[in-house]
């Protein structure tokens, strides 16, 4: 090793090389308090692990994130053509792909431009020194004297030059990316910063094959699973296979594992006629009853739990002082999918006791060990190569319909197994966005300052990603020989966003951990949607209580000075906004993970007289996201974080019977479409001089918390309990 | 179903499959020039009919102005859906019909965007009327 070969040379659509690159990075360490360079560089600090130069003078840029809607792709090209003075069309992008792209876990947590394009930054900085001093070397003349532009390195006075390709001879830039890596001044910058048309977008409105739902292979089959009904649900004997083969021609296999169904056919369509032929006619003894019928709230209460401190200071217990005004309430939110518009989707090879996969997976090398320890491989047989799906928004079905595909094509050797879910797959089997329940008690002065918060909240997970692990795959608990679910320790997720950033001297935040009915995973934001919405929330009531306004009340308790601008820059933007009759305007703030993007957002709520339908008519937003470097890309991020959040805050909830999930399509779990969607405006505070911050998942705590706060507003009833639906609305009973 | 068809044996996989309900919109053609969803019709009931898919919509490099407007206005984000928006906002504008933002909104309803970029989607709509 290094070792290179080419896989599937001829495919027709396709042609996928890849080498191995040998011996796995370390296990991750601790960064380096003293090492600048990005974690995901450190992690693997080879130059050549992040970029190429090819013959042509073209750079290769390799990421280990996936395209996941985000603009990665274009983000980080931006980084490599401005480090290297090059055209940003002379930049091609790899995307994370076992044994070729650097490792980098998964593409989550916002964190795609914090690591992975700085480190490409790096990395061409790196490239940059190189190919100088080569050019140095060659020509005789300083370092200092030469200028590196469009692939070339030449004299100052243009006479003498070498292109990248002459430079390098074949060879690549070898070493690590050093510690004293100069960076390009951003005084100079000519392309970041600058709005760039995503290099994918022309692709898809001519709707070239990008995503994995539209990959071909030669010799492909089809194949569809039919999992159980509900959460335990387990296969009973008497299903006829031969029947279902019989009656439905073009079935090639019918695989059944436990109770792990599944039929594989000689088309697509062949596939789903034998899904409708058999799901009629599987019989499934129910597995526990899910508590349904029941407040949700009150049965995450219920559950056992573990406790753990999240941020105590001062004391939150005492009597109350002279004057002092004590607030209690609950808030709640409920369980809600990923929804994404194509079910998720994967293709299986089993060739030659290699496994390969094609997959939308948010981290390629955690499935790749996953799903080698589900079908009993060492890892070096199985490659995961990423290939854009549809908008995740977190941890969705990616990753099981990945293993599901590896079960199936190990069941069919040599034939590439495409499997994509049904919609309702997807709605009734994706992890879900944990359920959140809010206990809060705050404290006001006589002077109206916050001296007290005591937050008690209770959560299933927020992050059970397969990590490398067999038991999170969907399949693994189907099988006659189950892989036994191993609950995550930590409470991954859960406590993000639940310590305020305001100025409170007593606090306590206590997180209980629960295992709730249904399987739940990362969804945008992870627990910072329920804390956002809780806290702040709970600030605007106290605002209200202690007789304040809400932007003066939130900046009295505020010394963050980037958390000031937003909130001022958002006032701004609508101070000459006038609510109508019925309407109301609500104003919440947070910093995403207190350590990432800044986001204001005021929401301008019009509730219905009569039938209390709250519509939300206009939400307006302050950013701030450090050094940004693609304004469209943020301002995209932004526009569409605050509207699905708004669709989260009046219309979705997971709803559930004793057996099963009862959101199966778009009409029993809809979500905003065009003719509800607010209008929006973003307002971008751009920090040249500070680290770019992930700022994807930023607008949707805050939101949920304006909306809140608008319909109270407009209508004299505060909703505590997400979704906010015309039911929750009836006006309050006023007292004669 | 036509989408079947056209995803499968003609190899056009830009109609998206996304709910096989008519529920989202992203498997959006035309059928003798009007809007219609391909999940829920037969491929044999389309005989005879000329069918366009986002495959058919540019001229080579050109692009139609409707594509043209989305990439302009950055009218997506992860772009699964975009072909069905393409398609329906295609059919929306082709009677010339100057539509204000409302109107657009509710002839749009039928297609779902999941990453929300329904602001940017009606700003290229409200671009390619103009044309």
């Amino acid at each position: 090793m290094p070792t290179r070969r080419t896989f599937l040379k001829d495919s027709g659509r396709l042609t996928i090389a890849f080498c191995l690159l040998g011996a796995l990075p370390a296990a991750a360490e601790a960064p380096a308090a003293d090492d600048p360079r990005p974690g995901s560089l450190q992690d693997n600090p080879r130059l050549n692990a992040w970029l190429e130069v090819l013959a042509d003078g073209r750079v290769r840029v390799l990421t280990g994130k996936l395209e996941l809607g985000q603009g990665i792709t274009t983000a980080v090209a931006q980084m490599a053509a401005e480090e290297l003075n090059t055209p940003l069309r002379q930049v091609e992008v790899l995307l994370a792909e076992t044994g070729r792209t650097p490792d980098e876990r998964y593409t989550a947590g916002s964190a795609s431009i914090e690591q992975s394009a700085l480190s490409v930054r790096w990395a061409a900085a790196a490239a940059r020194q190189q190919l100088v001093q080569l050019a140095a070397n060659r020509l005789r003349v300083p370092a200092a004297q030469l200028v590196l532009a469009d692939g070339t390195v030449r004299t100052a006075d243009g006479r003498r030059q070498l292109t990248f390709a002459e430079l390098l001879g074949g060879r690549q830039l070898t070493g690590e990316v050093p510690l004293d890596t100069r960076l390009k001044p951003k005084s100079e910058y000519q392309v970041v910063g600058q709005p760039r048309p995503r290099a994918d977008i022309e692709r898809m409105v001519r709707a070239e094959p990008v995503y994995v739902q539209d990959l071909r292979l030669p010799g492909m089959v089809h194949a569809r699973v039919l999992h159980p009904p509900g959460p335990g649900a387990r296969l009973q004997p008497g299903f006829d296979a031969e029947a279902l083969r019989r009656a439905v021609p073009g079935v090639l296999q019918v695989v059944v594992d436990g109770s792990f169904v599944a039929v594989i056919a000689d088309s697509e369509w062949a596939a789903i006629r034998a899904y409708d032929w058999a799901k009629p006619r599987l019989r499934w003894a129910a597995g526990p009853a899910l508590p349904a019928g029941k407040p949700l709230a009150e049965v995450l209460r219920s559950l056992p739990a573990q406790t753990e401190e999240v941020a105590r200071q001062g004391a939150v217990d005492g009597a109350p002082a002279a004057g002092e005004k004590t607030f209690r309430a609950t808030y709640f939110k409920p369980y809600l999918m990923h929804g994404s518009i194509g079910p998720s989707c994967a293709l299986a090879l089993f060739d030659k006791d290699q496994l390969h996969l094609w997959t939308h997976s948010q981290g390629v090398y955690p499935l790749r060990a996953s799903v080698a320890k589900l079908l009993g491989l060492p890892e070096d047989r199985v490659h995961a190569k990423g290939v854009p799906g549809a908008g995740c928004y977190g941890h969705n079905g990616a990753d099981d319909v990945a293993a599901e595909a590896a079960l199936l094509a190990r069941a069919l050797p040599g034939r590439p197994v495409r499997l994509q879910w049904m919609r309702d797959d997807e709605h009734r089997h994706e992890p879900y966005g944990s359920a959140m329940l809010f206990d809060l008690q705050a404290r006001l002065d006589a002077r109206g300052r916050l001296t007290h918060w005591h937050m008690e909240l209770w959560s299933d997970t927020h992050s059970s990603r397969p990590a490398g692990q067999p038991d999170k795959l969907l399949p693994a608990q189907l099988l006659a020989r189950p892989v036994a679910y191993q609950r995550n320790e930590l409470s991954g997720g859960t406590s993000r966003n639940s310590e305020p950033l305001y100025q409170i001297p007593n606090l306590l935040i206590r997180t209980h951990s629960v295992q709730g009915p249904l399987r739940v995973s990362a969804l945008r934001s992870l627990g910072a949607f329920g804390n956002v919405f809780a806290l702040e929330s709970g600030v605007d009531e106290l605002a209200q209580l202690a007789g304040q306004d809400p932007y003066e009340f939130r900046l009295a308790h505020l010394t963050d000075e980037r958390a000031r601008a937003v909130i001022k820059e958002v006032r701004r933007l609508t101070q000459r906004v006038h609510p109508g009759p019925h309407e109301g305007l609500g104003l919440a703030f947070a910093q995403y993970k207190n350590k990432a993007a800044y986001l204001a957002v005021v929401a301008r709520v019009y509730v219905e007289p009569e039938q209390r339908v709250p519509h939300v008519r206009q939400l307006w937003a302050a950013i701030d996201a450090g050094e940004v470097i693609n304004p469209d890309g943020l301002r995209n991020q932004t526009e569409g974080g605050l509207i699905q959040a708004a669709s989260w805050t009046l219309l979705e909830q997971v709803r559930f019977d004793e057996q099963q999930v009862r959101c199966h399509d778009w009409e029993t779990y809809p979500i905003y479409r065009f003719d509800e969607a607010p209008r929006v405006e973003v307002s971008i505070l751009n920090r040249p001089d500070q680290p770019p911050l992930g700022a994807g998942e930023a607008a949707q705590g805050p939101t949920a918390a304006a909306i809140a706060s608008a319909v109270q507003r407009a209508c004299g009833v505060r909703v505590r309990e997400l979704p906010i639906r015309p039911e929750k609305l009836a006006p309050p009973i006023t007292e004669t | 179903m036509l989408l079947d068809a056209l995803r499968e044996q003609l190899h056009l996989t830009g109609t998206k499959k996304g709910c096989d309900h008519g529920q989202c919109g992203a498997c959006t053609v035309h059928i003798d020039g009007q809007s219609a969803l391909s999940c829920l019709t037969l491929a044999v009931m389309s005989e005879g009919r000329a069918i366009t898919t986002i495959e058919g919509l540019a001229r080579g490099e050109e692009l139609h102005p409707v594509q043209e407007a989305f990439v302009k206005h950055d009218a997506f984000q992860c772009g699964y859906c975009t072909p069905g928006q393409i398609m329906a906002a295609t059919a929306l504008v082709q009677d010339r019909q100057q539509r204000s933002a409302a109107e657009i909104r509710e002839a749009m309803s039928g297609n779902l965007c999941r990453c929300a970029a329904y602001a940017n989607i009606i700003a290229a709509i409200q671009e390619a009327q103009r044309a």
